[in-house]
């Protein structure tokens, strides 16, 4: 955990990790447990059946022309179906499949450059990708973003993808274009720290270095700083005709439309109680269990597990839970170093407002969201323009959890939103 | 009602034996590691050096004031606890400041029921019946000393309060001296001797060294706003020049309003105070700006001999209106 500094009249600043460890291939898990997004009822897809014999990159669908899907990332036998509710409420279908040990790759992927089968089995490359913007028709997407830096600290498993990768980088940007010369695209950009500005100008996307200071490589502040848009509050970047996608994935579809293997590993940066981060190669659905084994990582009662970074993660309460195609971070903390907060009133003191990258007054804010008056918090205090960098939280003297009232502000909009259009 | 089946996560991945149980909590994972009780004892750190030279003039019943002060400012807290069914906050440290501040403000020969008042008014009116720490609309330590001024004459007149003391220098309030009979009387202060405490006053305030040197401490670490601090002190600088430059036999000059009275205090330690000041830059610069102004106004024309806490008092009222004057939000559809 990085401390105030000694001096402290002038902002903290803090520095993205631009020194990524090599990567180490972790074997095939014994089993992989995969998410497959929203069956309506809840029920089990009807395409799947536990004993089901299913290989490496196969497509699993809910049904025959269903949108969500999942990519098997091994060879072996559909074991267990559960229904599985996330922490932001998401239903989701856990597919567990124990692996047999060998890979026996699925062949129904073509290597048309098309969005079709791009939307067909890109939706869940490791990295998080979402073509779903270029086919909606009320967008109108001119410029692609490849993010070539971490979205959070410590975390350098995108930086790594773009030392070690950066001709299937090239590959994938080629595929993108291809995919996209019959539309509106005009720009495709690559953002990157400085260090790898070398790597990154091979690639055959336009260039743009980005400041290693957090929270500067965040879509929203890419948008600002490379590209002069700012994007009105409370839309998404795709709504500025800006899609954002990491190094990862398209360093995934450069192999894919090479190979002909879909991607079905995922780069993960793993930080101990130490803070000490390396890098490896896990099977997507790989429990966390064996990940952490592997790195030699042991928890006790009362630490923490968290997936994602320190700022921006969301927290595991099970060893078991699977890495996912967009789980970047794997970070221990122990109970003695982990951030506690406190129900003291907000005193004032101003450290909030000037460290916020967007200016909003987070001093008037919280005490709205701490009062449930959030329609008030979004017409007077900047509510949506939030970026949710987490930095307000981070320097708060009386650790009010402003980043989680925040969240909570927005989903609890969203509701009121939803429940006046219907 | 929802007829949807609840799916606890927990049935999908129980927590067997051995396993073990982790905190789950929000985003970010990271601290600075700032605590209120850690700001508090430093406030507290820096304004020792003015404390220290207090004691050593006044003696044991300047030592007296001060202690007595900050233990009741502190039991004040504590049974506003108890009444209010709240948590303890004696430990943050809060309460503890504004005792110490208030114990400074006042005369080494300050009554005990003076202080039993003042610390009442400070904690309990000033802040408690608001909600406590971080509701305070006004500067507690100032509205006590305002309240004590305007009720009981003898006891902030420091001419009469620091009679019986002969310190080897000249006793007089110099802010008195020069409301009274004009710039000739302050010829007998040297500014030296008023930046190294030589001069009547209370007893943590006139050790203009110590107040400057625990005041650049608190701004270089970060503790208080070096925005309200400076822009304050320049408020009573440039007001002052004009006041002198205007009739120089009626008005003192810049650097004598600056090293007496409560200037140094309240620039470093009232002024600055977090919950009644504002947040954003120039809402800052204006709060001190026009509080330094106003002290300096009081002073030279007003019926008060010091104007620090009326000034800051009437800037805390205007605070809420002046942190309305803020950048606009990077993506604020107006």
């Amino acid at each position: 955990m990085i401390r105030r500094s000694f001096l402290g009249f002038g902002k903290p600043r803090l520095q993205y990790n631009l020194s990524p460890s090599p990567i180490r291939e972790l074997p095939i898990p014994d089993k992989v447990i995969l998410f497959l997004k929203g069956t309506q009822n809840g029920g089990h897809p009807s395409e799947i059946k536990v004993g089901d014999a299913v290989k490496t990159g196969q497509r699993l669908a809910a049904s025959p022309d269903s949108d969500e899907y999942v990519i098997s990332s091994v060879t072996g036998t559909v074991t267990d179906l559960v229904p599985y509710v996330d922490a932001y409420g998401g239903k989701y279908t856990a597919i567990t499949i124990k692996a047999g040990g060998q890979d026996n790759w699925d062949d129904k992927f073509n290597k048309k450059t098309t969005f079709d089968t791009v939307l067909k089995f890109f939706e869940y490359a490791p990295g998080n990708p979402s073509f779903k913007p270029f086919t909606d028709p009320e967008r109108t997407i001119r410029t692609i973003i490849i993010n070539g830096m971490d979205q959070d600290l410590v975390l350098t498993a995108n930086q790594c993808v773009v030392q070690n990768e950066s001709a299937e980088i090239k590959n994938g940007v080629q595929v993108l274009k291809n995919m996209t010369n019959m539309t509106s695209i005009d720009r495709i950009v690559i953002t990157v720290p400085e260090n790898l500005v070398q790597q990154a100008n091979t690639t055959g996307a336009e260039l743009k270095v980005v400041s290693a200071t957090y929270p500067h490589s965040l879509p929203h502040m890419i948008m600002k700083d490379m590209l002069g848009k700012v994007v009105s509050a409370g839309d998404t970047v795709e709504d500025t005709g800006v899609v954002f996608i990491s190094a990862e994935a398209v360093a995934a579809l450069g192999v894919s439309f090479h190979t002909g293997q879909l991607p079905v590993t995922k780069v993960v940066t793993v930080v101990g109680k130490d803070g000490n981060a390396t890098n490896v190669r896990v099977r997507i659905g790989a429990p966390i269990r064996g990940v952490l084994q592997a790195c030699r990582i042991t928890l006790n009662d009362r630490d923490r597990l968290i997936l994602g970074g320190p700022m921006r993660g969301s927290p595991a309460y099970s060893r078991d839970l699977p890495v996912q195609h967009g789980t970047d971070g794997i970070v221990v903390q122990d109970e003695d170093n982990s951030a506690k907060t406190t129900d003291y009133p907000c005193i004032n003191c101003g450290e909030c407002v000037r460290i916020c990258p967007v200016k909003i007054p987070v001093n008037m804010l919280v005490r709205f969201l701490e009062a449930g008056l959030y329609e008030d918090a979004t017409a007077m205090y900047d509510l949506e323009c939030c970026i949710e960098c987490g930095l307000c939280s981070y320097v708060c003297i009386s650790r009010i959890p402003i980043f989680q009232y925040i969240r909570l502000g927005k989903h609890e909009l969203g509701l009121i939103k939803t429940a006046e259009e219907a | 009602m929802n007829s949807e089946k609840l799916v606890v996560p927990h049935a999908l991945f129980p927590s067997g034996k051995g396993e073990k149980k982790l905190v789950v909590a929000h985003a970010p994972f990271w601290h600075d590691g700032s605590k209120i009780s850690t700001k508090n004892y430093h406030i507290m750190l820096a304004a020792l050096p003015a404390v220290l030279m207090g004691i050593v003039q006044y003696g044991a019943p300047a030592l007296r004031v001060i202690a007595f002060a900050t233990a009741c400012a502190m039991i004040w807290e504590l049974v506003m606890n108890l009444v209010m069914r709240k948590p303890f906050s004696t430990g943050d440290g809060s309460a503890a400041v504004t005792g110490l501040l208030l114990g400074m403000l006042m005369p080494a020969t300050a009554a005990w029921w003076i202080i039993i008042l003042g610390t009442f008014i400070a904690i309990v009116v000033g802040k408690q019946i608001f909600g406590g720490i971080g509701f305070n609309p006004l500067n507690p330590p100032l509205l006590a000393l305002a309240m004590l001024l305007i009720s009981f004459k003898g006891v902030f007149d420091f001419n009469e309060a620091l009679l019986n003391y002969d310190l080897g220098f000249a006793m007089t309030y110099p802010l008195a001296d020069v409301k009274h009979f004009g710039t000739a009387a302050i010829d007998k202060f040297s500014l030296g001797n008023l930046f190294m405490g030589k001069q009547a006053g209370g007893i943590g305030c006139t050790f203009g060294l110590g107040l400057g040197a625990g005041g650049l401490y608190l701004m270089l670490r970060g503790y208080t706003r070096w925005e309200i601090s400076l822009s304050f002190l320049a408020g009573v600088f440039v007001t002052a020049l004009l006041f002198n430059i205007s009739d120089s036999t009626k008005y003192a000059g810049p650097m004598f309003h600056l090293f007496t009275g409560y200037t140094l205090i309240a620039a470093f330690f009232l002024a600055p105070e977090d919950s009644s000041s504002p947040v954003n830059l120039i809402p800052m610069l204006i709060f001190g700006a026009l509080a330094g102004l106003m002290t300096v106004l009081i002073r030279n024309i007003g019926a008060y001999v010091d104007g620090v806490p009326f000034s800051i008092l009437l800037m805390n009222l205007a605070n809420p209106l002046l942190d309305n004057i803020r950048p606009k939000a990077i993506g604020k559809v107006v």
